[in-house]
Parts: C-alpha cells; structure tokens; sequence
C-alpha cells in the first residue's frame, strides 16, 4: 500500500477512533468473562436489545462446546477467565514514550520495510497524538465511497446505524453455534469493520482496515461482515506487511462474507502478528473463522492471504458456493520459522450447479517451524457438475521443520471433477549454488526462490500489497536456510 | 600468468578423496578439452572451481587472473568472471529467465564497479543476446529450465555464458542428452563466444562434441589425475583406443 492510501485509511477512521476513546477512557472491567461483562460490553457501545440478546445465547451455547482439539498444534490450555474482554486504550503514560524503547529489531525490520516514522510509532504502540497533514484528503475519500452508496465503517456504528443489515446477514454465515472461538467471538466481539456494497457499485478503491490497528484492544475479538449486493465488486484489504506488537496473546476474530448474485469480493489479508520470541514465549495465537457466501448465482468470492506471523496459526478462509456458476478461489502462503506453528487451510462447500473452486497454498517451513495444510472439498449431492482444483505446495528450508498435509475429499455427485497436485521441496543446495554460481548471493537466491515458489499467490494480491509481500518475504527468510 | 592455474589440487566428498593432484594451465583464448570416463573426477574438477560446498579442497592452489579462486566464495568466483555450465541446470519455478539474469548480471556489474543496467537496457541486450545463441525467445519468460527440453537446458546455459561474458567458461557435459542437431546448435553457440580474452574447458565423455568445438588442448583424466596432456590429435587418438589404453599407462 501506497503512504497515501494509509493515510486516507487511518484519516477516515480516525473520527470514529477518537470517539471510541473518548467514550470510554474510564472504563475498565476486571479479567473473567459471565453474563455481566457481555451486558457491559453490549451497553458501553449502546447495542440494542436484539444484539445483547444474540451475544448472551452465544455464550450460553459456548459454555457447552468443547474446546477444539484436532488441530495440530500444541499449546498450554487457555484460562478463559484470565483474560479481560473489554479495557479501555492505554494510557499516554503507560506506554513507550518514544520508538527508543521499543525492541530495536522491530524497529529495524520497520526501517527496512520503508515505514514512515510516525506510522512506525503508531504501530509500535508508541504514546503519539497523529499529526494529518491534510483532513480533506479523507473527507473527499468518504465523499466518493457515500456518493455510490458504499457503507465503511466499524461494527459498533454499523450495529447502531444500520441495524437491519447488520441483524439479516451477522451470524448468517458463521453462526454462533458454528465453532468454539467463533462462539466465544460472538459474545464477545469488541469491534471489526463493515462493509456494505449495493446493487451493481463496483468499488472505487481497495479498501482496508490498515490503520485500525492503532485501537489495540479491539483487534483481539474482531468481527468483520461483507456484503456485496447484486452486480458489485469490493476488494478488501486486512493487515499490514509491518509487524504488529500486540499484548493480547488471544486473537480469535470472525469474518463473514456474503455476495448476491453476480456479486464478486476479494478479501486479502497479510498478517504478521508477534511471533513470539526465539522459543514462541509471548507470541499470538490466532485463531480465526473466516468464511464467504456465495449466496447468489454468478458470484464469486476469493482468499489471498499471506501469513507469516502469530506463534500459533488456526485458520480456514473458506467458501459456501450456494448459487449456481458460483466461484471460489483460496490463494495462500504461510511461513512457519523459529517455533511458529500453523494449522491452515481452506474448505470448499459446493452446492450449486456448475460451481468451481481453485485452491492454491504455499508454505514454507523454516527453523522448528511446523505447518499443516488442511483442506476440505465437499461436493454435495445437487452440485451438479462442480469442479476443484487444489494444489498444495510446501518448501523446507530446515532439517528441523516440518510440513504436513491432511487433504479431505467428500463427493457425493458423480459428474464432479477434482484435481490434487501436492509437492513437497527442500529448498535445494542446488538451486542455490546455480544462483551463486551466476553471481547472486546466497540472500538475494532464498529470496529469489522463495518469492518464484510464492508467485502464484502473489500475483494474486493487489500491486502494492504484492511488492510489500515480496520484501517481507524476503526479510522473514533472511539467514533460514540451514 | 595464465588465466587459470591449477597447481596439485586434491579434493574429496563424503571423505572420498576424488581428485588426486590435478595439475592445469589455460591461456587467455584457449580451449581445453577434459576427456575421461564416468568416475574419472571431471564433474568434481567442475564443481570444485566453481566452488559447491559439498567439496573438500584437501589440498593445491588455484589462481584465476592471479586471484586465489579457493578462498573465494561461489558467487565471487562467478562475479570475477568464471562460469559454470552445469551438467543438470536445476529449476527455479516462479522466476523467470529474464528476472534471473537481470539479478546475476547487476550483481556482477556491481561487484565491479559497473552502473547496473536498467530495465530497458536489459531487455535490449537480452534479446540481441538470444538472437546471437538462436535461443526462442518465449524462453526468456518462462521460468528458468522449468519444464525445459534436455536441449533448451543446455541452449539455456549456452545462452546465460553469452549474457554474462565471463573471462573462463567451464562447461560441464554440455553435450550429454543431446542429439545431434542440438548438439550442432550449442557448439555454434560457443564457437561464437570464443575471444582472444575467454578461455573455455570443455569436459566432456565423447569425442563428438571436440568434432564442433575443436580444442587446443586435451587432457585424459583417469582416476583423478591428468595422465595425459596433447593436441587436438588426442581426442580421436581416445575414439578409438578408449581410455584402457591410458588406464594401464596410469597404472
């Protein structure tokens, strides 16, 4: 992303950020979660009555699940109780008071990706007031997204702006019953973005949540909702290439996408949470729901996401292709290095009539990183001639990493058509030596590599947000081979 | 001083002692032909000058336009201007042709001192380059040697030479997989790279190659030693006796 398309981001959401913190600056409530702090939640972001209803049924009903075990990847077990679901924004005075106090390897991988100094500050967590140079910018940016009727805002004002939209799809896609973190997320969430594209509008611009980042503390139950109308196109952008510091060691966000019928949504996330240290101590776990609906004929919904951070990964962007001609696609690299481990994946649920889906993921293994693919293709039985293509590629870069993969296939129509490519490679002395060999250095070759091995994610992503990609890429590997 | 001289080098792998006090010298302009059977450590000559890691040099010197080429790494051999054409080009998915040598020949440019070229000057040279080695030009898009014919391989390496100009040109079984055609094209190839200032060792199994690219000098290699150094002549003088002949000679 370009400096000034971060900036008209961080412009257009600043109103309502400050609002929010203003609000609630005295406001804290102890670690522990029961009905109470959800009636809290819910009245200190002034939700009508059917939400708090909707957030209470959630956590009744997960208080009965189980928590999830199949997943591979270990951790100790999570005291629920231990964490707190609402806190207002640190104090100026709690916080690092400049970037000299921060980590300075976070600074210098900030330095390296080119990041202005008073963007680093903000996402470093560093105490600032933001300085904008210029306030019209943004102004003519929420102008041209209100003149085609397109709503951007946070979930706390679209659940008190727009109820009606907000109360016919939340929870459609991914309801509260669905899983054990989506259910906790659903009681819980604290805010998320919202997006509403009418009948026919194509989107202007990519649109992102960037900057969002700078309010902390909502990051941690997030709760997005897409909803492209009939003929649209959006294109979203979540995440940024820089990495992000974060106190709440539990991420477990929802996403939900719907799109009507000749409807198309592009959702593209590049995710680089804290990691954790040298031995995966203090690192996020993100455990996330994400899931798009083809609900209408002709549309299409399609994943990229570019996973290198979090210590622990849990994740599945997938597609439900209801309409008939529907289309998604999953496009995704996931790098695991020092103690990282992710369990990732996609599903595809074919309904409709000549449905087709396209998977593509890229891990890449480095260090004790560890890895798992984990897909699912569904055909149901009216999925008349519905058709997949998967491939699964995976690169170790280590004689102590791991790559797994658990493809699940369940067809129960016969006129389907699905393909499975897997490899798996070990970035080879070879290639290297053959890079060396005509003069590129060993650094410059695993990026070479590396970033050939990605290309067919990567062409995936908008621009901008590719060649970012590239050189995170490029400085997450720096020094992996081994 | 010759361009490379190559004075007692002992090398092994996995502790296998391959190479047993090679002892070579090629002039500026010349080209050597290395001729022996499998086994015989022309493959490990190769590799040890370009510098693979899985080599141990036990012992020698190896100067290279007066440079100590041993304590060297790969891609500083490369960049003084010694290039390897591999027996097994590897792949690089993803990366195409272009993007490749773009990389290798600014990081060359730059180790010595010269303005790296930009994308037009790139190109330009790219495709007169292809031209001059009869390479298909879709190939230049393509990713390097990914899904390549035997043949485009070895074009492929014949073409990279021409691009990056080194002063010593190993080439290493450049003609095995070939069939004849193929063959005659990379031989125009080098030929149309031979300079007064480049010098080429060819290693090769067969004579055939040595009917296109006539060598000055021949050297049998046998058991990892040199046992016999001549002209042209030697090369057919080994088609018909075959390398028994030398090998009781060693002995």
């Amino acid at each position: 992303m370009s400096a000034t398309t971060k900036t008209l981001e961080e412009l257009t959401n600043r109103k309502y950020e400050a609002g929010f913190i203003t609000d609630i600056e005295q406001d804290t409530v102890p670690p522990g979660l029961d009905e109470d702090i959800i009636r809290f939640i819910s009245r200190k972001k002034a939700e009508p009555e059917w939400m708090l209803e909707w957030r209470l049924k959630a956590y009744r009903n997960w208080l009965q699940m189980p928590v999830p075990k199949w997943a591979n990847v270990h951790y100790p077990p999570i005291d629920f109780q231990a964490i707190s679901y609402y806190s207002a924004p640190k104090r100026k005075e709690d916080m690092p008071q400049s970037l000299d106090e921060i980590d300075p390897k976070l600074k210098e991988t900030y330095d390296r990706l080119g990041i202005p100094l008073h963007e680093q500050e903000m996402l470093a967590g560093v105490a600032v007031d933001a300085v904008f140079d210029s306030v019209s910018v943004a102004t003519s940016y929420k102008a041209k997204l209100k003149e085609e009727g397109i709503v951007f805002c946070s979930m706390s004002e679209a659940i008190r702006e727009h109820p009606d939209l907000v109360r016919k799809y939340l929870g459609s896609v991914v309801p509260y019953t669905d899983n054990y973190y989506a259910g906790l997320n659903s009681a819980v969430f604290t805010d998320g973005s919202f997006v509403f594209i009418p009948k026919g509008v194509r989107c202007p611009m990519e649109l992102s949540t960037y900057f969002r980042i700078n309010a902390a503390n909502t990051g941690q139950f997030e709760r997005t909702l897409i909803i492209a109308e009939e003929g649209s196109h959006v294109s979203y952008l979540e995440g940024c290439t820089a990495p992000v510091r974060d106190e709440n060691q539990l991420h477990a966000a929802v996403v939900e996408l719907i799109a009507l019928d000749d409807a198309q949504i592009k959702y593209s996330t590049v995710q680089n949470w804290y990691p954790g240290d040298e031995e995966g101590r203090g690192g996020v776990y993100n455990f996330v729901t994400k899931r798009g609906l083809c609900a209408g004929n002709n549309s299409k919904i399609s994943w990229t996401q570019v996973e290198t951070g979090s210590a622990i990964t849990w994740k599945y962007p997938s597609c439900v292709l209801r309409g008939d001609n529907s289309v998604g696609e999953f496009y995704s690299v996931a790098v695991t290095r020092g103690r990282q481990q992710a369990d990732t994946g996609t599903k595809m649920i074919h309904m409709g009539k000549n449905t087709r889906s396209t998977i593509v993921s890229k891990g890449i293994s480095a260090g004790h990183g560890q890895q798992s693919y984990r897909g699912l293709v569904r055909i149901t039985p009216k999925a008349e001639n519905a058709r997949n293509y998967s491939q699964c590629d995976s690169m170790l870069m280590s004689a102590t990493c791991g790559a797994h993969t658990f493809p699940y296939i369940d067809v129960q129509n016969p006129t389907a058509q699905l393909e499975h490519e897997a490899t798996t490679s070990k970035i080879g002395e070879e290639q290297i030596l053959y890079c060396n060999q005509r003069g590129i250095a060993t650094e410059d070759a695993v990026s070479l590599i590396v970033n050939g091995f990605c290309k067919e994610v990567f062409r995936t992503l908008p621009m901008e947000f590719a060649v970012e990609a590239q050189k995170l890429m490029e400085i997450t590997l720096e020094g992996s081979v081994g | 001083m010759a361009l490379l001289e190559i004075r007692n080098l002992h090398a092994r792998i996995q502790g296998v002692e391959i190479l047993k006090g090679i002892d070579l010298a090629i002039e500026r302009g010349e080209t050597h032909a290395i001729m022996g059977p499998n086994g015989s450590g022309k493959s490990t000559l190769a590799k040890v000058l370009a510098g693979d890691p899985s080599y141990e040099v036990t012992g020698g010197e190896v100067y290279f336009q007066d440079r100590n080429l041993l304590e060297l790494a790969p891609e500083d051999r490369a960049r003084e201007g010694v290039f390897l054409g591999f027996q097994y080009p590897v792949e690089i998915p993803g990366v195409s042709n272009t993007y490749f040598l773009k990389a290798a020949l600014n990081a060359i440019r730059k180790y010595r001192g010269e303005k790296e070229l930009d994308a037009m000057e790139f190109l330009q040279l790219i495709k007169e380059r292809a031209k001059s080695v009869k390479l298909d030009e879709a190939l230049l898009r393509r990713p390097v040697n990914d899904g390549f014919s035997g043949g485009e391989k070895k074009r492929n390496e014949i073409f990279q030479l021409a691009m990056l100009e080194p002063y010593l040109a190993i080439l290493d079984e450049t003609d095995s997989g070939l069939d004849i055609d193929a063959l005659r094209t990379v031989a125009e190839g080098v030929n149309s790279l031979r300079s007064e200032e480049r010098g080429f060792l060819v290693i090769t199994h067969y004579q055939r190659l040595l009917s296109y690219i006539i060598p000055d000098k021949v050297h049998v290699l046998l058991h990892g030693r040199i046992v016999k150094s001549g002209g042209k002549e030697l090369a057919e003088e080994l088609e018909g006796s075959g390398y028994a002949l030398f090998d009781e000679a060693a002995a």
